[in-house]
């Protein structure tokens, strides 16, 4: 039992110690404190949360970084270009949906009558994903040629409609990706580690100390997973945005004339800038996709995939890469938080109408809006601020 | 096609010191928007070395002419050589890279940009506008903001706005907003550098300034000037030649005092009898 608390307490301590880094001011001191603070949050997780609400922590964390990373590709687009994109949706779902047909095995046998697919490749999750941001890409590109010709109002409606063309595909279209039917068993990395025959390629004394965990502790390890996509794609954004190409993207959101004047290429930038986001919602994606197992177009829908990441993006902070990712996070909290809510309030809206109580559900995006009307007029520029200096080279 | 009705007048002998060969052409350029033709094949030449002043009245089509030459607006009919070369039509940001730079009649700073920025961000061909380029060159790109930092304030200091350095662009007056875009051409190496209005809403001391670094940079670092303004003072104490438009296409070409003397120009603003009555 101690020893199960320790391995998880280790395991913890990769995202703790990155959740440290994300909330503590960029000072000096910031690496010395938040490496022995994740390491205590992870010790204390583990031994005082009983193993049921861990687990909810973790899973919780886990689609937190789904939509940390969605509203970070977002914030690409609109935080610093100005694209309105409506449709993040579409590059949630061919994200999964390549990265599935990249990693399941095509189905043999009886199981083919239940399952088409155009193709399984059952290739290594690395593969998926980076065939994922591929996809996402050349899709972004040859959605960008002809619609960032449009602005604003305009770029939304015309995003929105692909975001639902592309999930009316996977709604429809049984051959490609076993269409109204979900899409099983998507393998998950590394998940030989909770196996009780270990991983092969592993040396004895390393499988040794995976050794407590059951299957049933996975997420743990999908945890540290996500969390370093998370860290890598934040550093490599931030990296891009902070200098003087995010002082391109930020100037054309400016005054687009006057940035062609100063001879930027204004049209290659603009589809550049929708293409990284545009990667960036691929990757979220597939690490949706190989976390929940089992995908289907309905996960898919603007509400849940394009809505609430703009939702995440406006109170984070449009325009700064650090507040897009807290955004994503504090508004998964809520958006958790209110069915809590939504459940609690049920016998109270019995008592009004005897069919209320089924729409409770409602009552969460009534709150979810009201979270955003307060946002856009209270606080419009979000918790975290963009900051002045666009380029990160200034900062002497 | 379209030709301008009146021929092209011989462009005078001038007293500018630096004389030299054409360097921006314009013949027969016509641009419409709907029916209103705001170009009906226009002429202009300016000649390397000079400060070159465009005048007419409202709606002679000034602005269009410029926006055309830039690659802003795309021309219907007409050339625009800039060094004997064919430009008519290229996008701006190509136009811009073989040296001939513009500024605004309203200034249309990037806002949310500092100062500093506003003028970093001009200089072509950075390492790290390009995306490669800024997530695994960082050494180089750390060297070129250096440098650029360097060079954007020796810039806003000849423009006297470098104690504004890390302001945003939006909360300058009026009148440095001018200076800033005045300031955006000299971070390249412009050859001719057409400015729409520049003394358009700048108080007199400003003004003077202006004047005073427009001049500076024309003798000291042989930039040519295509100037756009209203203020005839301003006009004509530094421009030679001065050309007139009036209804999309060049009515004459002279020296200021030609141009205050000739009775067409007086027509072209105020209408035929008070040309009479003046005259």
């Amino acid at each position: 039992m101690a020893t199960l608390a320790l391995t998880k307490a280790l395991l913890l301590i990769v995202p703790a110690v990155l959740l440290a880094l994300l909330v503590l001011p960029a000072r000096r001191w910031r690496l010395a404190v938040a490496v022995p603070l994740g390491v205590a949050l992870a010790f204390a997780a583990s031994l005082a949360l009983p193993s049921g609400i861990l687990a909810y922590v973790v899973s919780f964390a886990i689609m937190g970084s789904v939509y940390a990373l969605l509203s970070l590709g977002l914030n690409v687009q609109w935080g610093y270009t100005g694209h309105l994109n409506f449709g993040v949706a579409a590059f949630f779902a061919i994200g999964a949906f390549t990265s599935a047909l990249m990693t399941v095995e095509a189905p043999t046998g009886i199981a083919a009558q239940y399952t088409q697919m155009a193709f399984g490749l059952g290739l290594p999750f690395l593969v998926g994903v980076a065939a994922a941001a591929l996809v996402s890409a050349l899709l972004a590109f040859l959605v960008a040629v002809p619609v960032l010709r449009l602005r604003l109002d305009f770029l939304a409606i015309a995003t929105i409609g692909i975001a639902e063309i592309i999930r009316l595909i996977f709604q429809n279209e049984r051959w490609l990706a076993n269409g109204p039917q979900p899409l099983r068993g998507i393998p998950q990395p590394l998940h030989c580690l909770v196996r009780s025959q270990g991983c092969d390629w592993l040396p004895e004394w390393a499988m040794a100390l995976f050794e407590p965990l059951s299957p049933r502790d996975y997420p743990l390890i999908y945890l540290v997973i996500i969390a370093l996509f998370v860290a890598v794609l934040y550093l490599l954004v931030e990296r891009a945005c902070r200098s003087p190409w995010g002082r391109m993207l930020r100037a054309i959101r400016d005054e687009e004339a006057s940035a062609a004047m100063n001879g930027k290429p204004v049209t290659f930038v603009r589809i550049q800038s929708f293409v990284v986001g545009a990667v960036v919602m691929g990757i979220a994606g597939a690490l949706y996709a190989h976390y929940v197992v089992t995908i289907d177009y309905s996960h898919f829908h603007a509400l849940f995939a394009t809505f609430l990441v703009w939702v995440m993006l406006m109170l984070g902070g449009s325009g700064n890469n650090r507040g897009a990712v807290v955004g994503g996070f504090i508004v998964w909290g809520v958006w958790s938080g209110t069915a809590f809510l939504a459940n609690a309030i049920e016998p109270l809206l019995a008592l009004i109408a005897d069919d209320l109580p089924r729409r409770a559900a409602y009552f969460r995006w009534l709150l979810v809006a009201l979270l955003l009307a307060g946002i856009v007029l209270y606080r419009p520029q979000g918790l975290l601020r963009e900051e002045k200096r666009v380029s990160r080279y200034l900062r002497e | 096609m379209t030709t301008a009705a009146n021929d092209e007048q011989p462009v005078p002998e001038t007293s500018s010191p630096a004389q030299g060969a054409r360097l921006l052409e314009v013949e027969g350029l016509v641009r419409h928007f709907d029916s209103l033709r705001a170009l009906d094949g226009a002429d202009l030449a300016v000649d390397a070395g000079t400060i070159t002043g465009l005048i007419g009245p409202n709606g002679a089509g000034k602005t269009t002419l410029f926006n055309v030459v830039t690659g802003f607006h795309l021309a219907q009919a007409g050339r625009v050589l800039f060094d004997g070369q064919d430009i008519t039509n290229l996008p701006p940001h190509r136009i811009f890279r073989r040296g001939l730079c513009r500024t605004f009649q309203i200034p249309r700073e990037h806002q949310s940009l500092s100062v500093l920025e506003n003028l970093m961000l001009v200089p072509p061909e950075q390492q790290g506008e390009r995306l490669l380029g800024a997530l695994l060159r960082p050494r180089e790109v750390r060297r070129q903001e250096r440098a650029l930092r360097e060079r954007a304030l020796e810039v806003l200091a000849f423009v006297e706005l470098d104690h504004l350095h890390d302001e945003y662009a939006r909360n300058l007056s009026g009148g440095q907003k001018k200076l800033l875009e005045l300031a955006r051409t000299l971070m390249t190496e412009p050859r001719l550098v057409l400015l729409d209005e520049p003394g358009a809403g700048v108080n007199p001391t400003l003004m003077q300034r202006l004047t005073d670094n427009i001049r500076t940079l024309n003798r000291e670092r042989g930039i040519t000037f295509l100037v756009i303004e209203h203020d005839m003072d301003m006009v004509m104490s530094l421009c030679d030649p001065v050309v007139v438009m009036s209804e999309g296409r060049q009515l004459m070409t002279g020296s200021p005092e030609a141009v205050r003397r000739d009775p067409r120009v007086l027509e072209a603003y105020l209408g035929g009898q008070y040309a009479a009555a003046g005259g």
